[in-house]
This record gives structure tokens, sequence and C-alpha cells, in this order.
């Protein structure tokens, strides 16, 4: 009887411990203070994050890239998570949203209701982002076309819908210490920030463990394609093969070493990457080739 | 009697299907060899922007010229249905061809008119071939974003 009361007891507390450790915990209050939006440079940061790839429609061109008006569908072992709304519409957009909410989003992966974004939204990278870009880009964001679309629910199986859980995988993977550790120079520098922050290659780019957490010690290795056929490409230097200028002008046009073109939906990758200057494309490169 | 139909019918249709199905190796070479084509003519130029090659007009002018040839051949016959990488071995292309023909008809022809820019710029130089790339790329990535599976 005492021992069943123990029990009990230790449940409890097991219980108590793992709802705080779950907690969804947001960014700083100060992060963002006395940091002036500049929205030309939110555009950059637009471009570099890939934001339209998955928020406009799976087929827009040109300006309908500016629309983000959700609604792809993601696919994935733990269910097919729809992408939302994030025009700048006041009900069903993010309209309403502070500079600190895009931060808490896009940093913590808390939702302005202080709920848990599920992973597929990229913020273990985006954790990685500088302070001043996030509020260059919610100043861009909200200068963009509002959409009044309403996009279907997650569909996703127990015990995945249940949202606190991923307070734990936050445990687990949400870290903005680099992958490429250490001092680097200036451009490599530069690479790393948007290669492992906003421009998140690696989460197609790098393997995932049972859990859909990245494989950090097989960074950049290459991994099953999660909406279908074929294999998302290793693109660190013992697979990806290609100089450095190679692959700033592959980010530029398309064209491989070998004119042949990205396709799918490294196409839509290409087609941010062509819109930044080309120093950071070459900055990428740079930090590719300096993986070890 | 009508199980046995229905099997009958089974046994006849899979049969069917196996004497029916096709390789199309003779289509897939044919459409994967003009892609081969210009690849390399689009090489040539491309070397010639990166500098790994030195700008020759005359060169750049029948790589442009052999980019318009492959856009005007007629590709109908080298798509066959149930040529796609769900039928058949060895080729990217996806059934979504078939189901938009339209639209893979006008990315192919944007393709053509991104190749007559290209021709009336290449003897230009290197500045007036580098615009002229842009959109010769653009319209490589429109299709394959759409039409062609990765690779692997």
């Amino acid at each position: 009887m005492r021992l069943l009361r123990w029990g009990i007891f230790l449940a409890l507390v097991g219980a108590a411990v793992g709802w705080w450790l779950s907690r969804p915990v947001p960014v700083d209050d100060a992060l963002l203070a006395g940091l002036t939006p500049d929205p030309e440079n939110g555009a950059l940061v637009f471009w570099a994050g890939g934001c339209a790839s998955c928020h406009a429609a799976d087929d827009a061109k040109g300006d309908d890239l500016l629309v983000l008006a959700g609604g792809q569908s993601l696919a994935s072992d733990f269910g097919a998570f729809t992408v939302p709304n994030i025009s700048p519409h006041p009900d069903v957009g993010i309209g309403g949203w502070s500079a600190q909410d895009l931060a808490n989003a896009m940093m913590a992966g808390v939702s302005p209701d202080g709920a848990h974004y599920y992973p597929s939204f990229p913020y273990t990278s985006y954790a990685k982002m500088s302070a001043q870009d996030v509020v260059d880009l919610h100043a861009y964001l909200v200068t963009l076309p509002a959409s009044d679309q309403i996009n279907p629910p997650h569909d996703l199986g127990f015990p995945f819908t249940v949202r606190r859980g991923i307070g734990l995988w936050k445990l687990l993977y949400l870290s903005d210490e680099w992958v490429l550790a250490g001092d680097v120079d200036a451009q490599i520098a530069r690479g790393r920030y948007l290669v492992e922050g906003p421009g998140h290659c690696s989460e197609c780019h790098t393997p995932r463990d049972f859990a859909g957490g990245l494989d950090l010690s097989n960074w950049m290795g290459g991994a099953p394609n999660p909406s279908g056929k074929g294999r998302i490409p290793a693109i660190d230097p013992a697979n990806l093969t290609w100089s450095a200028a190679d692959i700033a002008y592959y980010l530029e046009s398309g064209f491989t070493p070998e004119y042949d073109s990205a396709g799918g939906h490294m196409a839509k990758v290409v087609g941010n990457m062509a819109r930044l200057p080309a120093s950071d494309r070459a900055a990428i490169a740079a930090y590719l080739k300096a993986l070890p | 009697m009508k199980i046995l139909g229905f099997a009958t019918a089974a046994v006849i249709a899979v049969t069917a299907s196996t004497a029916f199905a096709q390789d199309f190796n003779a289509e897939k070479k044919a459409r994967q060899g003009q892609f081969r084509i210009m690849a390399f003519n689009l090489g040539l130029l491309g070397d010639m922007l990166k500098g790994e090659r030195e700008y020759d007009a005359e060169m750049a002018q029948a790589a442009a010229d052999n980019l318009v040839t492959v856009s005007n051949l007629h590709e109908a016959a080298m798509w066959p249905e149930g040529s796609d990488n769900m039928s058949i071995d060895g080729t990217r292309a996806q059934p979504n061809i078939w189901e938009k023909p339209d639209e893979f008809a006008a990315k192919w022809a944007d393709f053509g008119k991104a190749a007559m820019a290209m021709q009336a710029a290449a003897s230009g130089g290197t500045d007036a071939i580098g615009p002229a790339m842009g959109p010769i790329g653009g319209s490589c990535k429109a299709c394959h974003e759409t039409f062609r599976a990765p690779e692997g």
C-alpha cells in the first residue's frame, strides 16, 4: 500500500516534470529591443529563407510567389502537414502578428497563443537567424498581398496530434549552435549563416533519425525524398565534387556543370537563390566546400 | 461458372498487359538524346559565359542555332503514353506529362522562345549571352520542376 502511494507520487512528479520540460518556451522578450526594421533587407531574407516555396501555391510563378496563402501539403513519416496562410490577412493570415510573434514562431517554434509548432516548419534552422533579419522579414511580409484562403488542418495520426510532445522533441533537436563549429573566415561564416539558418538546406539534405530529428553526424549526407521517389542528393564535399564556382553558378542558373538543370523542389530553391547577391551564392559555395 | 469467367478474364487481362507492355527504348533514347544535344550546346555557351572557354562568336552562334533546331523537333512520337517513370525503367518522365499535355507543350514552346532569343544574341559577345541564358535556364527548370522526377 505504501509502495503504491510512492508509485503514484513518483508518477505524478514525473508527469509534472514532463509537463514542465515540454512547455513552449518563447524567445527572450528583449530580443528585438532597439532594432529598426529594414524591409529592403527583409525582401532578401524572404528569398534566402525560401518562404514562398512552401507558403505560396505549388505552381506559383512571378508575383504569385508573393501571395503566401498556404495550402501545400507536406508529406512525412508522421502524416501530412498543411502549410498555413502567412499572408498579412488579419484573420486567416498573420496580419495581426508583431515582430515578436514572428520571432517566437521562427526562432522558438511557438505560436502567438503559446502552442508548439510542428517542426515541418523549419524553425530548427531559423533558430540560428539573427534577430535583425527576423525584424526585417516581418517588415517585408506585412507589405505583401493578403489572402483570405482558409486551409485544411494537418492530417496526422496519434500520438503526433499531441502538440505538447513537441516540447520534448525540441529539447533534443532545437539548438542555435552552428554545426560547422569554430572560427571560420568571413565568407564561410556568411555561407554558414545562410545554409544553416534561413536557407534551411539541411532540412532536406541531411537524413533524419527515427524521431524525425536531423542526424548531425551525417550533415548534408543526403536523404530519402520525403515527397516521393528518389533521393535528395548528398552535398558534402565527399559527394558534391563541383568547384565552388560551379555551385554558385548552379544556385544562380539552375545548371549543373554538365548543363543538366535543377528539377523538383530544388528548382524553386534556385529561383530563390538567384535573387540573392552573387556574394551570398559564393558564400554558400564556400561553406559547402568547407564542410568536413 | 461466374467465378471461372472472372478468373479467365483476369488471366487474359494479365497476359494481355504483359504482352503489350513495352519498354519504349527507342523513344526514350530519342528524347534523352535531344536533351543531351541541348545540354552540350548550352555547355558551350555557359562555359564561355563563366570564362572557362574563350568566347568564339561563330561557335556561340552555332550552339544557339542548334538549340533552336532542337526546339523545332516534333515531339509527339517520342512521348507515347505509357513511357513514364511508373511504367518503364530508365526515365524520370512523370505520368503528369500525359495528364497535362497542353502545359507540357507550352513549356517546351517556352524553351523554343528562349532559344530564339539566344540565337539573336549569341554573336554579340558574352555580355549579350548572359541575359539570354537566364530564360533558357528558367524554361528548363520550369519543366523539370513539374514533370521530371528527382534522380535515384
